[in-house]
């Protein structure tokens, strides 16, 4: 054992066939979340060592990834950490995903709790698996010497190739593996200077992108174990409704239906393959319990949310003196924004493959949230939740869907499985109308947002009131993140508003509705940056001033927004007016700022709203500092990912409820973004030494915000409720 | 007992002549390359070519397809159209989370067969049936370029 804990497994259980070398890494001394202050937590057990290389005399170096890659590129990134300070060739690096155990694959910002979030999965990993591969690389170093009787210092290692070269001499790492598993861990790594990174911070292909591109890669959608059914659920017509009573004769006449349960959740209906289970369950006559039903439309609930705007919420900031800084204003401009249910609506619809046995349950899944996941599968069965084995596969999206903070489509199936009394392994489909009519969206929210400017249009005062169901309310995180009534989440990117505006005041209520609700990609600044960014614009056309210039000053002390700020604007040629193509045609640009998850992100847009009032956006410029970009490529490629993903929202996104029921069922009236919609974007991305921070979520939140601005600037009238819709 | 050629193989099914070809290949024939993301021709991850044009197979019934000669992501490898198209989304890592990558692939092979080097309009309209929810869209119409240019 040395100082940060690398150990040798290679004698130990982790050793698996056609393994030579295995190193684990144990827990270090738990980082802090970012932005929660301080907690600290020590795992149970943390001399139990956790396993990230395998080095087989093959000579392919596998890495075991303990982060879900739902498109965000962990296969990639978290290897390529490694591959760096191993001097590994990236042609010999293979991908496994890690299996459910928190006291080896907890996430460093997440205390005990092994999960993937919160644009997270490399910037934990920085340090934990760069020393993985450091370890590996000096006991193969070690074994090389040991073999040639040469120093080792005269042996040099690069893309693979171990050299002795003043005597020619020369192997790889398969050939060394075994004889370095025999080998002491060293005492302690150096790990490389920054300016030797030979991978870091180029780009290397992405491991995933053959198998993505030939029908190989397997999702959980694809399992298939001998004897396993499909099962399709009958789910309440409204949250909170509960089976009453059911009919199952017709559903069981169709040929291939096996059987029908009823659980908690609703009726499911099994069946040998997806269409016999589909058309058991079109067949199936259920009668529903709506004693405990949610019954409100989204125009009640906003009605709801208006009142309590008018009355103040609970303080999430406070600073200097807002009623005399009112009373002392010489303009006062006040602004109410509205904001949709939205539905996270990944391309691949939940779905989890369950096998259980009489002291096990085996679950195939796109696995995110491992440390909810065991406990909550683990309660319904009567079992440890070390019972429960998790295997992570490849999941079709999630932004934020998969780490459910109930397991809710995981719980789902594993009563099935129970409901059957485990006689088959099961597949619990849902169909893109039960994925979207499921909940757990990103809530509803009402903002009243006031300001106060000088005589010269400064802004001297800001008051922002925010109204939404809390998403921690009632999860394992309420105790962690929610302090004095105030959840994190709801009041991010508005409690924490970069700008200098002296006296400054951020309220919030957070009344509860019947409609689960959950994180979505970026969470509460899916909501903040809009208002706080488009209101920003608002003061700054009533004090005449360019928004642009605006935040420039009112940013002078935080160096990161203003760079990103600027580079936005640069790459945009803010100051050069756009033209427009047709006679008639209105062009504006907007541009926004915001930081989440310690990444911040600047956009341009431009956009052309033609006379009859339909708009498109035609360019989008990002500026990103995410600290060093391991991977610059999936930087970008996040960042656009990002921007498609908010702008589908900014200009399509909402569910609705009308009388408690989902209007909504699938993509004709829950539309995504296509590419003949798509605005052109270029991504810059700002030099840093700093340690990498996220990039999964941060684009999201500004695109719907320097749109809006953009519109704005074309017609202006401002945009104050999403999704987007232009007055004429 | 309905006859089918996948990917020049002949097979038969024994399902419901109403059962979608998308099912067809998932359930019954063991091919899952091919992707369920609504079932009702809204989003393209199904894609499929029947007699060489691009058919949404969750639409697309197996007694519509009895007989016919069926081409899949499996088999789209090995026509001149789907390779390049393969080497270029690789080589411009187009795929997040990749779920739907073939059928946005099996959509850019029935134009490139069709049309060897495409506009951007032809592109886009060729690829707009397609939903890409990572937002890969400006990817794939590199790559769909770069592929086409690469198609001797
Ligand atoms: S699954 Fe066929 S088009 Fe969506
Ligand atoms: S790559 Fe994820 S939906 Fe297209």
């Amino acid at each position: 054992m040395n100082e940060f804990g690398i150990i040798n497994l290679s004698r130990r259980d982790f050793l698996k066939a056609g393994a030579g070398l295995t190193l684990g890494v144990t827990v270090p001394s738990l980082a802090q979340m970012p932005g929660q202050g301080g907690r600290s937590v020590v795992a149970a057990g943390a001399l139990e060592p956790n396993a990230f290389v395998r080095i087989g005399t093959d000579n392919t170096v596998t890495v075991i990834v303990k982060h879900l890659e739902m498109g965000q590129g962990t296969y990639t990134g978290l290897p390529t950490l490694v591959a760096e300070e191993l001097d590994a060739d990236w042609g010999q690096i293979r991908v496994e995903g890690a299996p459910a155990d928190a006291s080896r694959y907890n996430n460093l910002f997440l205390g005990a709790l092994q999960g993937t979030g919160g644009s997270t999965a490399l910037a934990n990993s920085y340090e934990q698996m760069r020393k993985a591969g450091a370890a590996a690389r000096a006991m193969l170093l070690a074994a090389a010497a040991e073999r040639w009787n040469v120093a080792p210092d005269s042996i040099t290692i690069a893309r693979g190739a171990v050299m002795h070269l003043p005597s020619n001499r020369r192997t790889n790492f398969g050939q060394l593996a075994a004889s370095a598993a025999k080998l002491p861990v060293p005492k302690e790594v150096q790990l490389k200077d920054p300016k030797d990174f030979a991978l870091i911070g180029r780009r290397v292909t992405r491991t995933d992108s053959r198998a993505k591109s030939n029908g190989t890669a397997i999702y959980t959608q694809d399992v298939k174990l001998p004897g396993m059914l499909t099962a399709l659920v009958a789910h309440p017509p409204r949250f909170g409704g509960k089976p009453k009573s059911f009919d199952a004769a017709k559903a069981k006449a169709v040929k291939g239906v096996v059987d029908v349960v009823a659980i908690p959740q609703g009726v499911a209906v099994l069946a040998h393959d997806f269409w016999s289970a589909k058309k058991g369950r079109d067949a199936l006559a259920v009668e529903w319990d709506e004693s405990g039903a949610f019954k409100l439309g989204s125009a009640e609930i906003m009605a709801e949310y208006k009142n309590l705007a008018a009355t103040p919420g609970l303080p999430a900031r406070k600073e200097g003196d807002l009623p005399g800084a009112f009373a002392r204003a010489a303009k006062t401009l006040e602004a109410a924004y509205e904001f949709p249910y939205l539905a996270h609506a990944c391309m691949e619809p939940m779905n989890c493959v369950v096998k259980l046995s009489a002291d096990a349950c085996e679950i195939w899944n796109g696995e995110q949230f491992q440390s909810i996941d065991q406990p909550e599968v683990a309660a319904v069965l009567g079992m440890k939740p070390e019972q429960v084995k998790l295997n992570m596969l490849f999941a079709g999206g999630s932004f934020g869907r998969r780490a459910n903070p109930h397991a809710d489509y995981l719980v789902e199936a594993v009563q099935i499985a129970k409901g059957i009394d485990g006689r088959a392994p099961v597949k619990l489909v849902w169909t893109r109308e039960d994925d979207m009519r499921a909940g757990h969206y990103r809530p509803m929210y009402y903002h009243a947002l006031k300001a106060g400017l000088d005589a010269q249009g400064n802004i001297v005062a800001w008051q922002h009131r925010i109204v939404g169901q809390s998403i921690l309310a009632g999860t394992a995180f309420e105790g962690m993140m929610v302090k004095d009534g105030i959840d994190a989440t709801s009041v991010e990117g508005a409690a924490n508003l970069p700008y200098a505006v002296p006296n400054l005041g951020v309220e919030l209520h957070s009344p509860k509705m019947g409609v689960p609700v959950q994180w979505w990609r970026s969470v509460g600044s899916t909501h903040t940056a809009f208002s706080t960014e488009t209101f920003l614009d608002e003061l700054a056309a009533a004090a005449g001033k360019d928004p642009y210039q605006v935040r420039r000053t009112l940013l002078a002390k935080s160096p990161r927004h203003k760079t990103v700020l600027e580079m936005a604007a640069t790459e945009a040629d803010w100051t050069t007016p756009l033209v427009s193509a047709r006679v008639g045609d209105r062009r504006g640009r907007g541009i926004a700022v915001h930081e989440s998850f310690n990444t911040v992100v600047a956009q341009v847009a431009e956009v052309t709203v033609k006379r009859d009032g339909s708009y498109r956006v035609d360019r989008v410029m990002c500026a990103v500092d995410c600290g060093l970009a391991v991977n610059p490529d999936v930087v970008r490629a996040q960042m656009e990912s990002g921007i498609v993903y908010g702008l589908t929202a900014a200009m399509y996104g909402a569910i609705t409820l009308k009388d408690g029921v989902v209007e909504q069922s699938n993509f004709h009236d829950y539309m995504p973004l296509r590419m003949n919609e798509m605005p052109r974007i270029g991504v810059y991305i700002a030099r840093s030494s700093e340690k990498p921070t996220g990039v999964g979520e941060p684009a999201t939140p500004v695109i719907a915000p320097a749109v809006a601005n953009a519109l704005f600037a074309a017609t202006g009238k401002p945009i104050r409720s999403l999704p987007i819709r232009i007055q004429t | 007992m309905i006859t089918l050629n996948v990917n020049g193989k002949p097979m038969s099914v024994d399902a419901d002549p109403d059962t979608p070809l998308l099912w067809v290949l998932r359930d019954h024939l063991g091919m899952t390359g091919t992707k369920y993301g609504c079932g009702m021709a809204l989003c393209g991850a199904c894609t499929v070519h029947v007699s060489g044009q691009p058919a949404r197979s969750c639409s697309t019934s197996l007694a519509a397809v009895a007989g016919k000669r069926i081409t899949t992501i499996e088999g789209i490898g090995q026509t001149k159209e789907g390779r390049v198209l393969q080497e270029a989304w690789i080589a411009n890592d187009v795929p997040q989370c990749g779920y739907c990558q073939s059928g946005q692939i099996m959509s850019a092979a029935a134009l490139l067969a069709k049309v060897k080097r495409p506009t951007d309009a032809e592109i886009e309209s060729a690829m707009s049936g397609n939903v890409c929810r990572c937002g890969t869209y400006n990817r794939i119409s590199l790559a769909v370029r770069q592929a086409s240019r690469n198609l001797k």
